[in-house]
């Protein structure tokens, strides 16, 4: 983190704080009046895209814990996401739990889930555990599909709005702050989970595995605990899908999604909590961008031009990301910081 | 028995299609060291291809065939050149990533181009029916096999006889030491990505003539790499094994065990499962190479 001239660390504590200057804390005093006060101003639909960024910001920091620092690549990503989230539809809506019951046990669902799956990980790695994560996926949905008691299979089933006491959560105002509300929590959480002496052994087990082990770090427990906390974040934002649209459904986990997830951390940067959110943010962002620009470029064109646009300009902006800026967005952003901060002589400086 | 039997025969042709997938995404492994998740999406491109080539423009067979393995060539070099040539030194996890964005793209591209819609080009292909006693082995599901052994063969002479292959194998052994003697890593790498991709093309042309054309056949790549698994994924002899395995086991099962299953589809995730089971008990494969890592 860059800090500015004249800024100095006195005792460990300081050392160690993530907000260490006046003007931090004032940057995210305002960014947190924004947010508070953003549905005053936005639009339903505004309201509904940030609202899915904040849900997509949760499940990012799972997976950049999972893959970003501990260098286990899932996609299966969304299949755990389906895990929580139908845990909790069954417990709402079938049982009659509260939502705030039903969030931890769906979170810990989808975590328990994630650690079976993430077994075979102690023998295997890169491509071998994508096909494993991809294996979990499809086996996940076959299951709530074949559970139809259960779950509706196919036809999906309807899930309560959460309520606090007589409130609600049915407008998308009350909705957009409970979202949010998580989001910022697990962002904390994320932040200080990789500063601690789990987060330094899944940064070392992704540089190195086997020097890792050697150095004393116990690979099994720590790989399992990764997946198990990445899950725990899938689980999370799944629920707050499900209880969003009122409905569960399958179709609501597309195997793709764990594409788009993966790819908002090559994006963001890997390995960063300011990457992941702002992988998110870019993303969804661009999705938005192609679904106005889609229609007009297209009206000549077939109603099904929008959806190839957004997969090619997807994949495009992963691809340009993977040959051009491989550590993302939050790379970037320390550059110009550090270009901005070494002027005149930052040409030098900041290559 | 004969049910059984039955169900083996089409289980063997159609494993044969997995082979010949698998195979195209075992050479750029061995070649490249590269995982390419696009594979099943060449398969795609391919049915679509052969839709056009026999459909829209009425053409025969062999021009087909001939038309569609030029366009597997330009792709698999438009590939490797912009895509693939740029991220030589990095990780695995970028490299795996850029096939995936390879595979999101081509979809998105045959979305653009063949609208996305399911075509058909059933009984365009050369038929040949042969029966078995009461077993009678599908017309197309036999075309496949064949061009399958053909290109399997035609691929197996080229890695054994030829310079072009042998230097193919010694860059799968060591990239240094091939690059020192005077070989060109980059040449390899493209002549591999061509040649996954016009195995790929011609896979799809067979799939599609049999089961149509649409987006999802690129999901026949997850079959592929539940293949590539169980056979060892840097062993081309594995995956042909494997592929006939597979294909027989998931026609089998999916014979049996459906009609017990409330929801069905089996045949939809038995890859999966075996892709666990190779993954948990065995992550190398039948005959996979078990790499020795150093620190």
């Amino acid at each position: 983190m860059g800090l500015g001239r004249g800024t100095f660390q006195e005792n460990y504590g300081q050392d160690m704080a993530i907000i260490r200057t006046r003007r931090q804390w004032g940057l995210l005093l305002a960014f947190f009046l924004i947010l508070l006060a953003y549905p005053l101003v936005a639009t339903d639909r505004q309201l509904t895209i940030i609202t899915m960024i904040g849900i997509a910001i949760i499940s990012v920091h799972g997976l950049n814990i999972l893959t970003g620092y501990c260098g286990q690549i899932s996609m299966g990503h969304v299949g755990f996401m389906a895990v929580g989230a139908y845990v909790s539809a069954i417990l709402t809506a079938k049982l009659g739990w509260s939502f705030w019951a039903a969030l931890p046990c769906a979170a810990m669902g989808a975590g328990v889930v994630g650690l079976i799956f993430g077994l075979p990980s102690l023998k295997i790695r890169g491509f071998y555990l994508i096909m494993a994560t991809i294996a979990a996926h499809f086996i996940i949905i076959w299951l709530i599909l074949q559970l139809r008691d259960l779950t509706g299979g196919a036809d999906g089933m309807p899930v309560p709005k959460p309520r606090l006491g007589n409130f609600v959560f049915d407008s998308k105002a009350s909705y957009y702050y409970l979202v949010m509300a998580t989001a910022f929590l697990s962002t904390v959480l994320a932040v200080n989970i990789v500063r601690t002496r789990a987060g330094r052994a899944f940064v070392a087990i992704r540089d190195n595995d086997l020097a890792a082990e050697v150095m004393g770090v116990n690979l099994f427990s720590y790989k399992l605990q990764a997946f198990f906390i990445g899950c725990v974040y899938a689980g999370v934002a799944g629920v707050l899908m499900v209880h969003y649209y009122g409905f569960a459904s399958v179709d609501q986990f597309p195997f793709i999604d764990s594409v788009w997830y993966l790819g908002m951390l090559i994006v963001g940067g890997m390995g960063s909590i300011p990457g992941a959110i702002l992988g998110a943010l870019a993303l969804k962002l661009l999705d938005e961008l192609v679904t106005m620009v889609g229609p007009i470029l297209s009206a000549a064109i077939a109603a099904q031009a929008a959806a190839s646009l957004a997969l090619i300009s997807r994949g495009l902006v992963i691809m340009l990301f993977l040959i051009f800026e491989p550590r993302g967005l939050d790379h970037r952003w320390e550059m110009v910081k550090a270009y901005f901060r070494l002027w005149p002589f930052s040409r030098q400086e900041a290559e | 028995m004969t049910f059984f039997l039955q169900l083996a025969a089409t289980g063997f042709a159609l494993g044969m299609v997995y082979a010949l997938v698998a195979i195209g995404f075992v050479i750029i492994l061995k070649c490249s060291n590269a995982f390419n998740i696009a594979q099943g999406h060449f398969v795609m491109i391919g049915g679509y291809l052969g839709y056009t080539f026999l459909v829209l423009f009425g053409l025969p067979i062999w021009a087909t065939l001939i038309l569609a393995v030029v366009s597997a060539i330009i792709m698999g070099l438009i590939i490797e050149r912009l895509a693939l040539r740029p991220l030589v030194g990095q990780s695995e996890l970028a490299i795996i990533m850029m096939t995936i964005a390879l595979s999101t793209v081509l979809e998105g591209l045959a979305t653009l181009i063949w609208g996305g819609e399911y075509k058909t080009y059933h009984g365009l292909l050369p038929t040949i029916t042969l029966k078995v006693g009461q077993i009678s082995v599908p017309p197309e599901s036999l075309i496949g096999l064949m061009v399958s052994v053909v290109t399997v063969t035609l691929l197996l002479l080229l890695f054994r006889y030829t310079k072009i292959g042998l230097a193919m194998r010694a860059t799968a052994e060591d990239l240094q030491v091939v690059q020192s003697v005077g070989i060109r890593a980059t040449t390899i790498y493209a002549v591999s990505w061509v040649i996954a991709s016009v195995v790929g093309v011609i896979g799809g042309i067979l799939l599609g003539g049999v089961s149509g054309v649409m987006i999802p056949l690129a999901e026949i790549g997850l079959k592929a790499f539940a293949v590539v698994l169980l056979g060892g994924v840097n062993s081309i002899g594995g995956a042909i094994v494997a592929g006939i395995i597979l294909g027989v086991l998931e026609n089998v099962a999916a014979g049996y065990l459906d009609p017990l299953l409330p929801g069905g589809g089996l045949a939809q995730i038995f890859p999966f499962i075996i892709m666990l089971i190779v993954l948990i008990f065995k992550p190398h494969g039948l005959f996979g190479l078990v790499r020795i890592e150093r620190i």
